[in-house]
């Protein structure tokens, strides 16, 4: 699917642009938004090592232990298949906790580094597991307890009561988290998702 | 009233440094090398960031080429007059659509809404809603996934769009239950 989108924003926008005689700006836009991915990709280099510092010393004090043992019963039921105690489950329970506050420029790197140990069970390497895209969905439906920039924006506006958002918001996005985690759950067992191992198919031949 | 935005970013602030500095304070008093093993941990940040750039090369210049193209503008245009009877502007639809693609233009659009309804219209209040129960879908998963090296993402992006999805009908649903 991320072929077809891919795809599809290219070759959209150009059909667009052409009709819409925005084919200057298409063009600019090019070279400018693969400057910004090189440069969001290094300014990201220092956030990213101070957190995976950080990480490290709370595997090693044994921290992550402690809050995977808080949150361990939550995650077992969305993660079954992960071993007890395996460091994916710290990993993973710190970024959610990370994302609830809206701490966005620590939850990313502890995410990745998530996805790095979720990495290590992952028989295929370079194929999603099943973990990782619920991971995924659950990242992606946002998990934040404070909208911290909409208030910031209404209250920049005049807004004469800003928090009004703060209990719907919290409702809608309990509602994208759920949606998530089931549309990963049901996915998952549709058979065009399934991973066929490719073991060196030219030599086996059929059996 | 500006006290709970203030507050909720200060909160946000101590957070942050409770994080930053318990965790080493923590480690220390059990014993850890803080430095040297910090040090450690730090080293592979480069490398991640090295990783996630050709994910993000692609994703955002698919976006920024969309965004450049005034696709946006023909789809307000498009949009049946119904969905306006729900209290869902061209400028909404806008935003949802644009929500999974980029963080930073879906707050541009969202100030641009707080701007022309006014901050306490319903518009801003929906606005505001949809953006706090989405995510930047493509781009966590550009670097979710490029950090580890998968293309073969299967179904990740759908349950992430579909989690947009009901973020965006149940802002919808919720914002008439609260706001009418």
């Amino acid at each position: 699917m991320l072929n077809i989108l891919w795809l599809g924003l290219l070759v959209g926008s150009v059909a667009v642009a052409v009709c819409m005689w925005n084919v200057k700006e298409l063009v600019a836009a090019v070279a400018d938004s693969a400057g910004s991915a090189f440069k969001l990709a290094l300014g990201f280099t220092g956030i990213m090592a101070l957190w995976l510092g950080i990480m490290k010393i709370a595997e090693e004090s044994g921290l992550v232990g402690h809050v995977t043992r808080l949150i361990a019963p939550v995650l077992g039921l969305l993660f079954p298949k992960i071993p007890e105690g395996h460091p994916a489950l710290g990993s993973m329970a710190i970024n959610i906790v990370a994302n609830m506050f809206g701490l966005n420029n620590a939850a990313t790197p502890l995410g990745i580094r998530a996805m790095k140990d979720l990495d290590e069970l992952n028989p295929i390497k370079g194929t999603a597991t099943h973990e990782m895209c619920m991971f995924l969905a659950i990242n992606t439906s946002s998990v934040q307890l404070i909208p911290a920039g909409a208030l910031a924006l209404l209250a920049a506006g005049g807004s004469s009561d800003p928090t009004v958002i703060v209990l719907p918001t919290l409702v809608a996005t309990c509602a994208s988290t759920f949606v998530g985690v089931l549309s990963a759950r049901l996915l998952s067992r549709m058979r065009r998702f399934r991973v066929v191992k490719e073991r060196g198919s030219e030599n086996e031949g059929p059996a | 009233m500006k006290g709970l935005p203030e507050i909720s970013s200060t909160v946000s602030n101590i957070i942050f440094l409770t994080f930053l500095v318990g965790i080493p304070v923590y480690g220390f008093l059990r014993g850890v090398k803080v430095y040297e093993c910090f040090v450690r941990g730090a080293r592979e940040g480069f490398d991640v960031a090295v990783m996630i750039i050709p994910y993000l090369v692609a994703i955002l210049v698919a976006v920024g080429m969309f965004r450049a193209s005034g696709a946006m503008t023909l789809i307000g245009q498009a949009l049946p007059s119904f969905v306006e009877r729900l209290g869902i502007s061209p400028d909404i639809v806008a935003l949802g659509l644009v929500r999974p693609l980029s963080g930073g233009a879906a707050l541009g659009m969202l100030g641009e809404i707080v701007a022309r309804y006014g901050a306490d219209s319903y518009q801003a209040r929906l606005a505001s809603v949809i953006n706090g129960s989405t995510e930047t879908t493509l781009y966590v998963l550009a670097v979710y996934f490029g950090a580890v090296a998968v293309a073969k993402t299967r179904y990740a992006l759908h349950a992430g769009l579909l989690a947009d999805a009901a973020g965006f009908a149940a802002s919808v649903l919720v914002c008439l239950i609260f706001f009418t």
